[in-house]
């Protein structure tokens, strides 16, 4: 019994939220790791872009649930994603004609193309604010309007697949287990566009041009792929990626511009575990990051407690606060980057 | 006239000229190798018949039809291949997808060009789901040509297709260059081995300094007794 209640308190507090967190650093690297695998920099803006892709989404889910749609058990948001992804991806293909094809068309090197898009991340960061402030107000009324700062819960229909009460009710367990409508939302999800991805990718002619441009440029040039197209469907794959994977985390916990930003370190972490510029990588560098975030992060006093009943720890067997989450990731990068810099699946070395 | 002929092609990287006044011609079907000592001038000529080097001077036509102005893969589509020296795959894509990605600009089906490639390098078909990268050197090479083979070019250019192989790649590598030409294709092919290369030459061009020094059959060139003493080590 008490083995049962350690593997449920252990599914509850960590594989749970590791795996939908997880699935949402698993989208977000994947980003990551394609641009710098075409366009052959580090995007530092990946982060605002998964914030403005989700400010956008926030807006249309307004919109939405005014108009009296919803999705019934679904997050209308997921109606609201679709719109979300196709101007998001405007942006991302207006900022590469005003801002980085200039810098690819003299050539620059890869860390003057990492500075400007530390550039546009700024000015992504400010224009989130702005667009979901000033917009709420016609759609939410003055009253309800946001600022550009707020942790905004967009999050609607149904909250829990099993709630802990219900789980309780059915087992008789000590432990609660609670399984919530967004992390499942999450996880298939991710399913879908990662399968999606890797079948586009893998495929298509259109997919393959893109893994040819990323494998040697000046023979994919002699090929006869057109650079500017590849250039396009990167950016527009990058900003759905974005997109969804930050919609499922601000439908997961909230959504807040700064921790957007925040997001970066750990996708950053993990797309180079796994090997940047390799999408499995980025998919399984996504899981080791939140794995080792949560695990780390956890006290493990009532699982120990389970276990073994005979050591009754005095503390909480936390090995990090919380408030530290980030080092997790931090301390991984710096031993990949160090004993294995093309990552476990033999990426580009940074 | 000849089906490539590139006359008085004068032209460099910089402000120095590497070529002066260089010509080179092939006829249809025929193997044309460029050897000369290091730094003459062979990659850079070649490079320049295929419009990766600009001209100060000089014609190119290809067929009859001017091509001078055009980019390297206009002239891609213009019946020219190109195989380069090194980082002459797409190391992490697998072989069938590297002779796919070579036929990326027909929208026509290609499988029977496929087969054809296949079948003059059937170590190819065997190994088609390996990734390129994993490919031994001579291997990796076959890949090259299928490449450019895969566009159906009238004029196939290699640059030192036989770089860093063994004596016996190499040889085997020259047969199905010969196979190729045999097809009706003609071959413009840069090499270090000299020999060899002439051995299998119908024309050869000896360049000197970025300057045709001797032109002759590749026959009558390993007979030249001059060619012999300063290029070909006696």
């Amino acid at each position: 019994m008490d083995a049962i209640n350690a593997l449920v308190a252990l599914t509850n507090y960590v594989i749970i939220p590791a795996t939908s967190y997880g699935a949402q650093l698993a989208l977000g690297a994947l980003g990551v790791t394609l641009v710098y695998a075409i366009l052959r920099f580090s995007n530092f803006a990946h982060g605002d872009t998964m914030a403005f892709g989700t400010a956008i989404t926030i807006l249309m889910t307004w919109i939405i649930q005014q108009a009296g749609l919803s999705l019934g058990p679904l997050p209308t948001a997921l109606l609201a994603l679709p719109i979300g992804i196709v101007l998001t991806a405007g942006f991302a293909l207006l900022t590469d004609r005003i801002v980085y094809r200039h810098y690819r068309k003299i050539r620059a090197s890869p860390v003057v193309m990492v500075m400007v898009s530390v550039g546009v991340m700024f000015v992504m960061n400010a224009l989130t604010r702005i667009v979901i402030s000033v917009f709420s107000v016609p759609i939410l009324g003055a009253r309800e309007a946001v600022s550009g700062v707020d942790e905004i819960q967009f999050a609607d229909g149904a909250r829990f697949l099993i709630s802990a009460r219900d789980f309780r009710d059915w087992t008789g367990l000590a432990e609660p287990l609670a399984l919530r409508a967004t992390s499942v939302i999450t996880v298939v999800t991710t399913v879908i566009v990662v399968v999606a991805l890797f079948w586009f990718l893998n495929r298509t002619r259109a997919g393959k041009s893109m893994r040819a441009f990323s494998d040697n440029e000046d023979l994919a040039l002699l090929s006869g792929i057109n650079p500017a197209r590849v250039v396009a469907i990167t950016w527009i794959i990058a900003a759905a990626l974005a997109t969804i994977a930050g919609t499922l985390y601000g439908l997961d916990k909230s959504f807040k511009a700064f921790n957007y930003f925040q997001l970066l370190l750990p996708i950053f972490a993990a797309a180079i575990v796994g090997g940047i510029g390799n999408p499995v990588g980025a998919v399984v560098g996504g899981f080791i990051i939140a794995f080792s975030e949560v695990g780390i992060t956890y006290a493990w006093k009532k699982v120990m407690g389970y276990i073994l009943p005979a050591w009754e720890p005095s503390g909480l067997v936390q090995l990090l606060s919380t408030d530290y989450k980030f080092a997790v990731s931090f301390t991984i990068l710096i031993i990949v980057l160090i004993f294995r810099p093309t990552g476990l699946f033999k990426g580009k070395t940074i | 006239m000849s089906f490539l002929t590139a006359s008085a092609m004068t032209g460099g990287y910089g402000k120095a000229d590497i070529l002066h006044s260089c010509n080179l011609s092939v006829e249809k079907g025929q193997i044309a190798v460029i050897v000369g000592p290091n730094g003459a001038g062979k990659s850079t000529a070649m490079k320049a018949v295929f419009g990766m080097l600009p001209l100060r001077d000089g014609k190119i036509t290809l067929d009859g039809t001017d091509i001078t102005a055009l980019s390297p893969q206009q002239r891609v589509s213009k019946g020219m291949g190109f195989v380069p020296q090194v980082n002459n795959v797409f190391p992490t894509m697998t072989v069938e997808e590297n002779l796919e990605m070579g036929a990326y600009i027909r929208h026509d089906d290609f499988s029977d060009t496929l087969e054809m490639v296949y079948a003059l390098f059937p170590i190819l078909r065997d190994k088609r789901r390996q990734h390129a990268g994993e490919l031994s050197g001579g291997q990796r090479q076959q890949v090259a040509v299928g490449r450019a083979l895969m566009t159906q070019p009238k004029l196939l250019m290699l640059d030192e297709p036989t770089a860093g192989v063994s004596p016996i790649v190499m040889d085997e590598l020259f047969d199905r260059i010969i196979e190729v030409a045999r097809t009706g294709i003609s071959i413009l092919m840069v090499e270090q081995n000299a020999r060899q290369a002439l051995d299998i030459a119908d024309i050869g061009y000896v360049l000197v300094q970025g300057r045709n020094a001797y032109t002759d059959t590749g026959a009558a060139l390993l007979a030249d007794a001059e060619v012999r003493r300063t290029f070909l080590g006696g």
